[in-house]
């Protein structure tokens, strides 16, 4: 079966299995940084955006996204041009291993899209699905919290 | 203020971690983020039994099916016995563990692996196998393993290095200093404790997973999350038959550790199955083997007895611990040992002490090395037992360990007595800044007014409870690390190390080392690391060593490169190379005089006396030092559901300088966060047949961020001074602290000793009922 999906802007036109994860067709398509960590939902660290909202691709049928759109963090900064969520996260030493971080970065952007200036505790229920084994979360809600001041400066795109 | 750390430009700086930049924009750096299309999937038959011994195996049915590849088996590997335990060599571990054996020791052990060319042939392969069992009796608990009549779980003849193969004991330890006996019958005060922690397991979010495949040279590559690439690589050779030099090892990022990559597990079995077809060949553990098939913290009971003067002072102290393995030895010996080398010197003051115990062999999940490694077991009882003497003699829990912790300038016998799995070395303790730690912690908790004011709401009771931990910094005499730099003609340096940056950072601080001497910032330092045929030789990322040990080397390293860089640079600006001195970049003489690093570089590489300025550099530790920590914790207990809520855990800690801070102190918020964790929520639980039946990430449920609201880890000023620039480690010490601070926080809460872990609302229901 073939669908038409947008990956990060770009259209393709591509073969799926049936019963393939969508976990699966983005990393075929080169996007590396959705990794399993337990394939049933669980962990969190698939997490990409489907229609500008986080799914476990790992649970979500790649059929799900025909017509629609993926974001993963490939689409967010690059290593010489990080965007500010990313920045924080290094800046708060929210990245200790960084298999868990791109799951991470993407639920914080959903909810700094929706939310301008989010507590401690709104950011702790906002990351709650998603598992770090590394930081213990601290650094993670500081580092949420440090851009979300950042977008209010303006420093955002 | 420690000693230089003001001056320094790169060292107590948080600068930009080096792997950053790439991790948080999800670049492809995992063992697993390559392509490996054309590569056979493998996958492991587990034991369905916790013991029986497989009388006939028929793979026909399998091997016919269309994209199989190879099946191997005991029927048609090697028997090379040998340990998956990744230590240094000779390892104190028992060579009890084959590639494939005859005999299965629990559920989940290795029957049989298929290499196909998707997933989904290889597990159908896997159900086409047919296995005879004869089903042996299992052994599903310490007390059935150690009882009269049992049979040998290793019953084998070929296996070496168990203290009691027949009576399922795999290392025993027994260290007498003194009269413990008589010091505790002459003691004013004695108390006792025994806690218990059951299986656990690690849960990197990336499970373990491995690629083997051949270089253009027909040599076998190891691409493999692992925390201990050399042993990867000596292992493999051995279970393989391979000279050593026809391996090797990669370590790319990985998804995290925790101990549970120092097993060395996956990697032969790749191995075999890619030596075997000649192919590719990538292994990937599901979430439920992780928890059935890969390693877990060793399950203990621990006892401890202290006596004391009025005054508080402990004049006796007695532990012993009984430790279950699994059904293999790894790490038995000295997760045993360090139960009480890692605990016992923390309190001094006593003469007379004795540390003794078993691990023994069971028809359970195999344990192996975890955060804490014996420590984290050692603690709970200790400072449950401290706790109660504080009570006891109605002494401040603070107050009691500033009257008995090691101080500076002094020694405990322990550090001798017991080492890694046979004696240890002497020490002195040159830094501890632990009075500080208790100190300030207390201060910023607010721990006198809590504790003597406890809140309560309805049926919610609020309690304080603290505990304390030290650890060690590598294995003396016997850990290696070393380091190779070298300077590129454009002034910035290349660092080749083989230590093992599992995601805590070691990359970065290490870097940082080698920056601050050379006189450059970190990004003129290209790291390398971890990858046998290009980095120089280092034991991996365990036991708190990679800061220390390390670091030292690469210290060392970094001293004679510098040394050459002053020897071109005297030679450019005519001036003795005794006044010159490096910082930004640059080679600084007299009268103003400088030559940049680049200028130094191209010259040694183009210009006059042409050679390669580069060093390489070992270190063996002389010591251990311990880092120190104080913690504090507050939990709201349910009295009506016996829910258990941790309101604020604090940990302050000793690492000597922080290198890094920031990435120092996300070691002990992580550390604790897994120590909340075994106090709270994880226990593996098993069938009565031995199988471990709650395997994700739902029914075992490790912390969430909504579990650990205000959890906080804080650095005091210290100075070790056999450390690189001050530093000694940090990376376990934090998991050691929680579950001793909870347990203690709901006795101040409700008055009911949690002694066996984890503290879930059941137990506390049960032991709120058991006091009427």
């Amino acid at each position: 079966m073939k669908i038409q999906l947008e990956l990060n802007g770009d259209p393709h036109y591509v073969d799926i299995e049936p019963g393939e994860s969508l976990l699966s067709l983005v990393r075929r398509l080169g996007a590396w940084s959705v990794r399993s960590g337990c394939d049933v939902g669980d962990c969190g660290s698939c997490t990409v955006l489907l229609n500008g909202r986080p799914v476990r691709s790992c649970i979500t049928f790649a059929a799900k996204a025909q017509g629609g759109s993926v974001t993963t963090v490939e689409a967010l900064g690059t290593p010489q041009a990080l965007h500010p969520l990313q920045e924080a996260f290094l800046e708060a030493g929210a990245v200790q291993c960084g298999y868990c971080t791109p799951g991470m970065v993407l639920v914080a952007y959903d909810l700094l899209t929706r939310v301008d200036d989010p507590s401690a505790d709104h950011v702790l229920r906002a990351i709650a699905g998603n598992l770090c084994r590394c930081t213990g979360y601290r650094k993670i809600v500081e580092a949420v919290r440090l851009a979300a001041r950042r977008k209010a400066e303006g420093r955002w795109r | 203020m420690a000693v230089g750390t003001s001056k320094r430009s790169v060292v107590g700086h948080n600068v930009t971690k080096v792997d950053g930049p790439s991790l948080v924009c999800g670049r492809p750096k995992f063992t697993m983020d390559i392509d490996l299309s054309g590569s056979l999937v493998g996958v492991i038959l587990p034991s369905p039994h916790a013991h029986a011994r497989i009388k006939s195996i028929d793979t026909s049915a399998a091997e016919s099916l269309s994209g199989v590849v190879c099946v191997l088996h005991h029927g048609n590997v090697s028997r090379i016995a040998h340990t998956t335990a990744g230590q240094g060599w000779p390892e104190p571990s028992p060579y009890d563990t084959f590639l494939f054996d005859n005999k299965v020791r629990y559920v989940g052990d290795k029957v049989a692996a298929v290499a196909a060319n998707s997933e989904q042939v290889a597990r159908e392969a896997l159900r086409r196998i047919s296995v005879e069992y004869e089903v042996l009796p299992s052994l599903l608990s310490v007390d059935a393993a150690l009882a009269a009549g049992s049979p040998a779980i290793h019953d084998e003849t070929d296996a070496e290095g168990i203290y009691d193969a027949a009576g399922n004991v795999a290392a025993a330890v027994d260290i007498p200093v003194g009269d413990v006996a008589a010091a505790l019958a002459q003691a004013e005060v004695t108390v006792e404790a025994t806690c218990e922690i059951p299986y656990s397991q690690h849960v990197p979010i990336e499970p373990h997973c491995t690629v083997a495949y051949f270089d253009e040279d027909g040599r076998l590559v190891v691409r493999t999350s692992t925390q201990v690439p050399f042993h990867v690589r000596r292992i493999v050779a051995r279970v393989l038959e391979l000279p050593l030099h026809r391996v090797r090892v990669v370590k790319p990022r990985i998804g995290g550790g925790f101990g549970v990559k120092q097993e060395v597990l996956l990697e032969p079995v790749a191995g075999a199955l890619a030596l075997r077809t000649g192919k590719a060949v990538r292994m990937v553990f599901t979430r439920e083997e992780e928890f059935v098939s890969s390693r877990t913290r060793h399950p203990m009971k621990v006892r401890v007895a202290l006596g004391a003067g009025k005054d508080g002072v402990l004049r006796a102290l007695e532990m012993e611990a009984t430790s279950n393995t699994g059904a293999y030895g790894a790490h038995a010996l000295t997760v045993l040992s360090n139960v009480g080398s890692k605990t016992l010197p923390l309190y001094n003051k006593p003469h007379d002490l004795r540390f003794h115990g078993r691990a023994v062999y069971t028809n359970l999940p195999v344990a192996g090395a975890y955060r804490g490694y014996g420590a984290t077991q050692g603690y709970f009882p200790l400072e449950v037992a401290m706790d109660q003497l504080a009570e006891r003699l109605q002494i401040d829990p603070v107050e009691l360990r500033l009257r008995n912790h090691i101080r500076e300038g002094e020694t405990s016998p322990i550090f001798e007595r017991i080492g890694e799995g046979r004696e240890g070395v002497a020490q002195i303790v040159r830094s501890c800044k632990l009075e500080e730690c208790l100190r300030l912690g207390a201060e910023r908790f607010g721990w006198r007014e809590k504790r003597s004011a406890p809140r309560q709401r309805g049926p919610l009771t609020y309690g304080v409870g603290m505990a304390c931990a030290m650890q060690g910094s590598g294995i003396t005499g016997i850990d290696m690390g070393a380091a190779t730099i070298m300077l590129n003609e454009d002034g910035s340096f290349r660092l080749l190390i083989g230590a093992t940056d599992l995601g805590t950072g070691s990359d970065t601080v290490l870097a940082q080392i080698a920056a601050e001497m050379l006189g450059v910032p970190v990004e003129k330092i290209s790291v390398y690391s971890s990858d046998t045929d290009f980095t120089p030789f280092d034991v991996g990322a365990y036991a708190s060593s990679t800061t220390y040990v390390s670091g030292t080397a690469v210290l060392r390293a970094a001293q004679e490169v510098r040394s050459q860089v002053l020897d071109v640079a005297a030679a450019m600006l005519r001036q003795s190379r005794d006044t010159l001195e490096i910082h930004d970049g640059r080679v600084h003489g007299s009268a103003g005089k400088s030559v940049s690093l680049e200028e130094v570089g191209h010259r040694a590489a183009y210009v006059v006396d042409q050679h390669h300025i580069a060093a390489t550099a070992s270190c063996v530790p002389e010591e251990s030092p311990p880092p120190f920590a104080a913690f504090f914790a507050e939990v709201c207990v349910d009295r009506e559901t016996g829910l258990v809520r941790l309101e604020r855990m604090l940990g302050v800690a000793d690492c000597g300088v922080a290198l890094h801070p920031r990435l120092a102190e996300g070691q002990v918020e992580g550390a604790m966060a897994q120590g909340v964790g075994h106090a709270l929520f994880e226990e593996m639980v098993f069938s009565e047949r031995g199988r471990c039946v709650n395997t994700n990430l739902l029914d075992y449920r490790i912390p969430s961020s909504t579990d650990l609201r205000s959890l906080e880890a804080i650095l005091v000023d210290s100075y070790e001074p056999s450390g690189p620039l001050g530093a000694k480690s940090i990376a376990e010490i934090g998991i050691n602290g929680p579950l001793p601070a909870i347990s203690n926080a709901i006795y101040h809460a409700v008055g009911v000793r949690l002694a066996r872990a984890p503290f879930t609302p059941g137990r506390v229901l049960r032991a709120l009922e058991g006091k009427g």
